[in-house]
């Protein structure tokens, strides 16, 4: 079977876009979206299932298929207006060379995902994986604009524009952001970005957990204006201790205003870190995630944070945990038994806390879903939704979950 | 037909349903595209009368409201709690939050703090059928996909939402706001992309041309503006005290290099109340120049906006019609308005026709044909401007998704041969 299907698709894509993978699979590497549009037609016309791969770093490639798909040929940066502050991108672009191009053109796409900087864009959209800039910068939907999608039937949709503001029809693009592939292939974004920052600044206090969290919500309420307001646990932040991490970025004298108030009448102490230390924080504590197999992220209030954790600990252990006490939200990494990961999940759901699977292995993914049950009447409408962008399906994607552990 | 609860709204939706009815949800109909305007076979569900906020958490920052509250309504009720709801229409003191959602409405200060999606974060939505459903969670991040997000700016074509949560954002401490005046719109703009390069993000950026500023100070909504400017520009920044005071500093400097002629500057609540009233008002004002007015709604991006504008200018001059600019310059939305008598009905073709080279202009800069009135039924016919054949066929087909029978909001958005069951 494997070996028909690599013989009809070289025949269709020729010698050099198509390969084997690891396990002699084969592995389309498309550099168009009608490339891709053209391996979906093919493969939902032949009942193929096909994987979507980014760099294989953030997400395994092991979801069973007949074919991977790889973006990674999709990686123009198409157009980048700086005056306008918007890009045009291939999906397959990885984030850190975007970030490289940006910052030379004096913009700055304001995500910081979890993962490698080898991540695609198209992988942090899909995943809908922010990072500590959600708390004053937003969550990955905020960033994108519009994009081009191709089907699973091979059909190109293309969602949203490349302004800032634009209602003209359905907005598209959300379904996109934090669908897992599961209602089709981006393979083009439109981003709104934002001036480099002429000061970036972060401080970080250690300390017990309690203690940091007292601190950060007492910063909340004292209206501090920081783009990253994170809590790490020690095996994140590579620490002996918990570790507060505040970063603000804007004006020179707008951050050094805010870097003052945060450090009056503070009960812990703050250790201003230099610009590459606190790259280097920032970065570590990103590809942090990924000494485990399996992340999940909670959409807890702040309020809710202190006992999540606690549930987390005693129901699994403390991981590699990165949490917002300012916004919310709670990142978990590690390794767990599936049976367990489900009791959370019925647990985070009893206290109205969804649970997102945002990496793990397939055996994992198929077992629990990237979200599990939906809330009534809800689950009718996503597998309407599935069926519009990938009838029958042809992408192998596991969002509901349900197969035997 | 009036429902007054969450009950009867959903024993009307559902009698529509099993009758087989067409029905337009409507709020205040302030909208400006046509989105809330019913034909002869439809009937309207008028749902000002669920005007209750339900809850509001100031310690989660989050309001439950039902969708017949008023915008301004929402934000006077977080106030003493030092919270606000960000998105201010113009029109927020009439419009209700239902259609702001329905709308994807904006105002001018969504620059810093994001248009309506940016802000809902739960809905429970009735839907055509008559079924209800919970979208989005209390906190933001979703049990599943983004439906909040597809929902909002459906246009009332997807359901209605009876229950709304909001997220609630804390007052700034400090606001200042400048007022710049220039000879010409061209050097307004460019002091625009100069702002906004420099990395600041004002809380809002909003221009006004000579023909609106005359409008604004014949009014009784007079501001002070200068008559003689070619525009002006009001720019507005918030934050913590310290910040502000130095980022308005560095915004004073690149209004004068960019050839402001003068820049007033309102700190206290009365002073920015009157600089911002003209701008707030600039609709009605323009009551006074002729009986009817078209508002138009486009967006390019903020690099076209000289160009853009000339052009305007042009098609204005080109068909004998009085063109007036007032509109968000920091996010490129455009709301260029024509003054005209309908009665005139050469008069009236020459706007529908000015309006059509309008669209096509900004679209031609790489824009697109609203960003915060909708499409309604009035850009329709320009939906093809900006979506291909296979992406409108995609939106009909997501729409079938929430109303399988097509009932709700009937022959809006998108136009109907573009549904596959029309090609």
């Amino acid at each position: 079977m494997n070996d028909s299907i690599f013989m009809r698709l070289r025949h269709a894509f020729g010698e050099t876009m198509v390969e084997r993978d690891r396990d002699g699979r084969p592995r389309v590497i498309p550099d168009s979206a009608d490339g891709v549009a053209e391996l979906c037609a093919l493969a939902h016309g032949n009942g193929w299932r096909v994987r979507i791969e980014g760099q294989s770093t953030w997400m395994p490639a092991d979801a069973p298929a007949d074919v991977a798909l790889a973006i990674r040929g999709l990686a123009r940066i198409v157009q980048l207006a700086p005056a306008d502050l918007v890009a045009t991108v291939e999906a397959g672009v990885p984030v850190a060379v975007l970030g490289h191009e940006l910052s030379a053109a004096g913009a700055w796409l304001a995500i910081d995902p979890p993962g490698r900087p080898e991540r695609t864009i198209g992988s942090v959209v899909a995943t809908g994986t922010a990072g500590p800039l959600r708390h004053g910068l937003g969550p990955i939907r905020d960033h994108i604009l519009g994009g081009t999608i191709v089907t699973g039937d091979g059909r190109v949709i293309k969602a949203g524009g490349s302004v800032v503001k634009n209602v003209a029809g359905y907005d598209l693009t959300k379904l996109q952001v934090g669908g897992f592939g599961a209602f089709g292939v981006l393979t083009q974004l439109h981003l709104r970005l934002r001036a480099l920052p002429a000061r970036r600044v972060t401080l970080i206090a250690r300390g017990e957990r309690d203690l940091l969290t007292h601190q950060a919500r007492a910063l909340t309420e004292r209206g501090l204006v920081a783009s990253s307001l994170e809590l790490f646990s020690p095996a994140l932040a590579a620490e002996a201790e918990w570790v507060l991490a505040l970063e603000l970025t804007g004006t020179e004298a707008g951050v050094e205003a805010e870097v003052t108030r945060a450090m009056e009448g503070a009960e812990t102490v703050w250790t201003r870190l230099a610009p590459d230390a606190g790259a280097t924080f920032w970065h570590s504590t990103a590809r942090g995630a990924l000494a485990a197999p399996l992340t999940f992220r909670l959409g807890v209030f702040p309020d809710g944070l202190d006992e999540m954790l606690d549930l987390l600990a005693e129901r699994l252990d403390t991981g590699l945990v990165s949490a917002g006490p300012g916004q919310g939200l709670l990142r978990w990494s590690g390794d767990a038994p599936v049976e367990a990961l489900r009791s959370v999940r019925h647990l985070a759901a009893e206290r109205e806390i969804p649970l997102t699977l945002e990496r793990g292995p397939w055996t994992v993914r198929s077992a629990l879903g990237h979200f599990g049950a939906y809330r009534e009447g809800v689950g009718r409408l996503v597998s309407k939704l599935r069926s519009t962008f990938d009838p029958d399906p042809t992408f192998a994607v596991a969002l509901e979950g349900g197969a035997d552990d | 037909m009036l429902p007054g609860t969450r009950d009867e709204v959903i024993a009307v939706v559902r009698v529509l349903h099993g009758t087989g009815t067409p029905w337009v949800a409507r709020g205040a109909g302030t909208g400006l595209s046509g989105g809330a305007l019913a034909s002869d076979d439809s009937v309207l569900v008028v749902l000002t009368r669920l005007n209750r906020i339900i809850q509001l958490d100031p310690v989660r920052r989050r309001a439950v409201v039902e969708p017949g509250v008023v915008n301004a309504r929402l934000s006077e009720a977080a106030l003493p709690h030092g919270l606000a709801y960000a998105p201010d229409p113009s029109s927020q003191s009439a419009c209700t939050l239902g259609g702001n959602v329905a709308e994807n409405a904006g105002g001018p200060h969504c620059l810093k703090y994001g248009v309506t999606t940016n802000h809902v974060v739960e809905l429970e939505v009735l839907l055509p059928d008559g079924s209800l459903v919970k979208l989005g969670s209390p906190h933001g991040d979703a049990w599943g996909p983004d439906l909040v997000g597809l929902f909002v700016g459906s246009e009332g074509m997807f359901g209605i939402a009876l229950q709304i949560t909001l997220r609630l954002c804390p007052l700034p401490p400090a606001i200042q706001t400048l007022l710049a005046d220039f000879v010409t719109v061209r050097a307004a703009s460019e002091a625009v992309g100069a702002i906004i390069a420099a990395g600041i993000v004002p809380a809002a950026l909003e221009m006004m041309d000579q023909e609106c500023i005359r409008a604004v100070e014949a009014s009784i909504y007079a501001a002070g503006y200068p008559v003689d400017a070619g525009a002006v520009l009001l720019v507005e920044l918030d934050g913590q005290p310290a910040a502000v005071t130095a980022e308005s500093a560095q915004v004073e400097r690149l209004l004068a290099s960019a050839g402001a002629r003068g820049v007033r500057s309102a700190s206290t609540p009365l002073e920015r109340a009157r600089l911002w009233q003209g701008r707030k008002k600039a609709f009605g004002a323009m009551g006074r120049i002729a009986p009817d007015l078209v508002v138009q709604d486009a967006v390019v991006p903020r690099s076209a906006l000289p160009g853009v504008l000339e052009q305007i200018g042009a098609i204005g001059r080109t068909h004998g019609l009085r063109v007036s600019n007032v509109f968000h310059a920091g996010d490129g939305n455009l709301h260029p308005n024509i003054s005209f008598d309908h009665r005139d009905r050469e008069l009236a073709d020459r706007v529908h026709q000015a309006s059509r080279e309008i669209m096509a202009v900004c679209v031609a800069a790489g824009g697109s044909i609203t960003g915060e009135h909708g499409v309604g039924s009035d850009k329709l016919e320009y939906m093809p401007l900006i979506f291909d054949a296979e992406t409108l066929s995609a939106m009909c087909d997501v729409r079938r998704v929430f109303d399988p029978a097509q009932r709700a909001n009937p022959r809006k958005v998108i136009p109907v041969h573009y549904c596959r069951e029309w090609r």
